[in-house]
């Protein structure tokens, strides 16, 4: 693990750098987050007044593509890593791009589904599966968006050459981010998608 | 002593002196100064909040008294629970926890000082929108904990709900950023042979608090986003009509709403379990099981939060396994006391002021634990609900509980905070006249709840037996008000006294009697090692009396640089949620200007170099 000369103390009681316990701290809060938004999905699920339900309305091929997209980003920012840690910049700029492409992605392939569903007639306000499944994935998307912003920005830095070995941890820190939000895609996607047609 | 140290600090050299300044302040990274700024704003409001308590005992002092229109009743009420509890006790706990965790720990700051600004601005603004409702006749008036559906759109129509839910957010933001900062501090920046079973009572409650804070506060955010929706961008969440069910705002509150009493009192138990070792001249009674029953509070109190609910009708199931997790806190709780008791027992005891107020918290906090028994039990509780025996039951946890320990701290830091003592004459009738002032105010409100005077009404009717007792607790209010006046007139002699507090006034066993009063930027020349629990103590043993700390020039040692981001990006977090308040107004073009400002300051913070 790199050193880092920009905190306040060369050495920490755990070995482990200040910026790095504080991401995985945040990590455990956010569960929380996600946790109260899935829970109220869940507890809504099958109970909207009227249609379109969530059985009539979603859509299972396109997700998956988005999902393992997704999931594909999560391998990438790997290997990004990897080549920031050893140096290699090629390596760096080229899976660090493909990430952010991949995060992309996603964020477009939602934006896609939210417009086509409001074109079908269910928007935020039409009942109660419109209110928790637009809450809970534009939650979860405007995560992987505020992580799309911070990786673009370390790709940036990564082109100006400004990510040597022993500041990779700033890449690992927004990597750990990252792989959150994909888990947190991976609870999602079958509460929400696979489980579309479950009765409660 | 006190004369060594006078002389010392009426030399201090101009390279050795303070910032000064308001810019100082504004761009201040460093936990004391922060600390300070965090303790001066939240007793401003805890005076604040005071005063709409007194409004409030004055409606209530005599039957069927017109002194406040309903209307404005329901902004008090409201606005003195909001205040006292998210603006008044979460901040006095955060100025002890930026003051004294780095302090206790051997450590020159928090993990991030930056972060650790930032907190404190988001608070402030947070703090000011709440009550800056005041300004447009639109204060909150739904009650602290603010119940679907009474907050949605169709019977809240004005701003007065907007202002809380935006503004409970934007607090949110503030703890949630302090949390995370002083959890990395505890596990990182400890002093070398600082193992967690070493820290002071006062961080390890602290740093349990943290975790608590975590964990609970996400789960309003839930909450207060689900409103929004619901207010703003017309979901219906809460509302039964379409579907929703307003008791989901409910589970997710006390989920928050449960764990959050403790945050308020675990900070407390660990100024007390501080307080009470040092004038005891004993080592803290049971340390390990201190940990433990601490640890053991705050997992039971994530699993009890429906015992806030049982007058909802959830059923025996529910109601038996909810009455069984809350009766289980008492054990642990009840460790913690025996403890105390421990520690004082058979201890040389020095009563100064700060141990008057420890020990008059141990009794008062067994009283309001003792009726939060009561109320475990859900055929009890169902008679108790609502009442103001339950306002009884709040107050004496979290003013005999939380505001005396905190009061307990206040005098015991303020030495090393300020460089000043309190005296201790005018500290004592302080401490008589709130400990007298404060059981005539809440003790008799047992006995109305029990006869059946509900709460949040705004009168009463006369002939009911009533009138006796609200005018006792009127009277006793006063006197509270009374008492804290004094308190304000000891800061102020201190003040205008001489800066002779010595570094170790008290014999502390803990490491931020180490250092000089206030402690210079960099908090010790050297880093401490520490070997025991009570590190001071055990050098004190070895060494004999130790030589009063001096001032050194602090060259070589690398503090962070002074910043005046985090009060920009703090601008930004508060604009962002005010401007969501202003779309039906300003539309949306204010939100994206919000969030581009935002997204300005934080990429300015984080290439800035420290």
């Amino acid at each position: 693990m790199s050193d880092h000369s920009h905190t306040l103390e060369a050495h920490t009681a755990t070995g482990f750098d200040s910026r790095k316990v504080a991401i995985w701290t945040f990590i455990g809060s956010e569960c929380m987050f996600f946790a109260a938004l899935i829970g109220t999905y869940l507890v809504y699920h099958g109970k909207s007044l009227s249609g379109p339900t969530a059985g009539e309305t979603l859509e299972i091929p396109l997700v998956t593509i988005g999902t393992a997209v997704l999931l594909a980003s999560s391998f990438f920012v790997v290997l990004a890593l990897n080549g920031a840690q050893r140096g290699d910049r090629r390596a760096l700029v080229t899976w660090l791009s493909a990430t952010v492409f991949c995060g992309l992605g996603f964020v477009g392939m939602q934006i896609y589904e939210f417009s086509h569903f409001v074109h079908e007639g269910l928007t935020i306000k039409t009942n109660m599966f419109g209110a928790t499944f637009y809450t809970l994935t534009g939650f979860h998307g405007t995560h992987v968006s505020i992580g799309v912003l911070w990786l673009a920005t370390l790709l940036i830095l990564a082109i100006r050459g400004k990510i040597t070995p022993d500041k990779a941890l700033n890449l690992e820190i927004a990597a750990l981010y990252w792989h959150f939000v994909d888990v947190v895609w991976v609870v999602i996607f079958p509460v929400v998608y696979l489980m579309k047609d479950w009765k409660p | 002593m006190a004369t060594s140290a006078v002389s010392h600090a009426d030399q201090i050299p101009s390279v050795y002196a303070e910032k000064r300044g308001i810019w100082s302040w504004i761009t201040t990274v460093d936990h004391k100064r922060i600390g300070i700024l965090y303790g001066a704003t939240a007793f401003t409001f805890f005076l604040m909040g005071g005063i709409e308590a007194l409004l409030i005992r004055w409606q209530l002092a005599r039957p069927d008294n017109t002194f406040v229109t309903p209307e404005f009743y329901n902004e008090l009420f409201t606005m003195h629970g909001t205040t006292m509890i998210f603006l008044a006790v979460m901040p006095l706990s955060a100025t002890f926890f930026n003051y004294f965790i780095p302090l206790q720990l051997g450590a020159r700051d928090v993990a991030f000082p930056r972060l650790n600004a930032f907190s404190y601005w988001v608070f402030l603004l947070g703090g000011l929108w709440l009550n800056s409702s005041f300004l447009f006749h639109a204060a909150p008036n739904a009650g602290w904990f603010g119940y679907a559906n009474l907050t949605s759109t169709q019977y809240s129509p004005g701003l007065n709900i907007d202002f809380w839910m935006i503004g409970l957010q934007i607090l949110g933001v503030s703890s949630l950023a302090a949390a995370v900062n002083f959890f990395t501090t505890v596990v990182n920046l400890r002093a070398k042979g600082m193992k967690l079973m070493r820290m002071p009572m006062f961080t390890w409650m602290s740093f349990i608090t943290q975790v608590l804070l975590l964990l609970a506060f996400p789960v309003i955010t839930v909450a207060l986003i689900l409103l929004m929706f619901d207010r703003f961008f017309g979901t219906h969440f809460y509302i039964p009509a379409a579907g929703g069910d307003p008791i989901l705002w409910q589970h997710l509150f006390w989920i928050f709403g449960h764990p959050e009493v403790y945050i308020l009192i675990l900070p407390a138990f660990g100024i007390v379990s501080e307080v009470l070792p040092v004038f005891s001249r004993k080592p803290l009674f049971g340390y390990a099981a201190m940990v433990f029953s601490g640890i053991f509070i705050a997992f039971l109190g994530f699993g009890v939060w429906a015992h806030h609910m049982f007058a909802t009708g959830m059923g025996p199931i529910a109601d038996t396994m909810f009455s069984m997790t809350t009766m289980l806190i008492a054990i642990p709780t009840g460790v913690k006391i025996f403890n105390w008791l421990g520690t004082a027992a058979g201890g040389s005891l020095q009563m100064k002021t700060p141990m008057y107020f420890s020990l008059a918290f141990i009794a008062m906090f067994i009283i309001g634990g003792l009726s939060g028994v009561m109320h475990a039990s859900p055929p009890a509780d169902l008679q108790q609900t609502d009442s103001y025996f339950i306002v009884a039951h709040i107050h004496y946890v979290l003013f005999g509980g939380s505001i005396f320990a905190l009061t307990s701290g206040a005098y015991y830091w303020w030495p090393k905070m300020f460089g000043r003592m309190l005296n201790e004459t005018i500290g004592k009738v302080h401490f008589w006249l709130m400990f007298i002032a404060f059981n005539l105010t809440f003790f008799p409100m047992h006995f109305v709840g029990l006869h059946g005077m509900p709460r949040r009404v705004y009168t009463y009717p006369a002939g009911l037996g009533f009138e006796t007792m609200n005018m006792l607790e009127t009277a006793g209010a006063f006197l509270l008000a009374l008492s804290q006046a004094v308190f304000i007139y000891n800061i102020i002699k201190a003040w205008r006294g001489p800066r002779n507090a010595p570094a170790d006034p008290w014999n502390g066993a803990t490491l931020e009697w180490a250092t000089t009063s206030p402690p210079q930027e960099f908090n010790f020349a050297v880093e401490p090692e520490v070997h025991s629990r009570d590190p001071l103590w055990e050098r004190k043993r070895q060494e004999g009396r130790l030589p009063e700390p001096q001032r050194v020039s602090g060259q070589g040692i690398h503090m962070p640089r002074p910043s005046f981001w985090p009060l920009l990006t703090a601008t930004g977090v508060a604009g962002i949620f005010i401007s969501m308040m202003m779309i039906p107004y300003l539309g949306w073009w204010f939100v994206v200007a919000m969030v581009l400002w935002f997204l300005f300051s934080v990429f300015n913070w984080v290439f800035e170099p420290v």
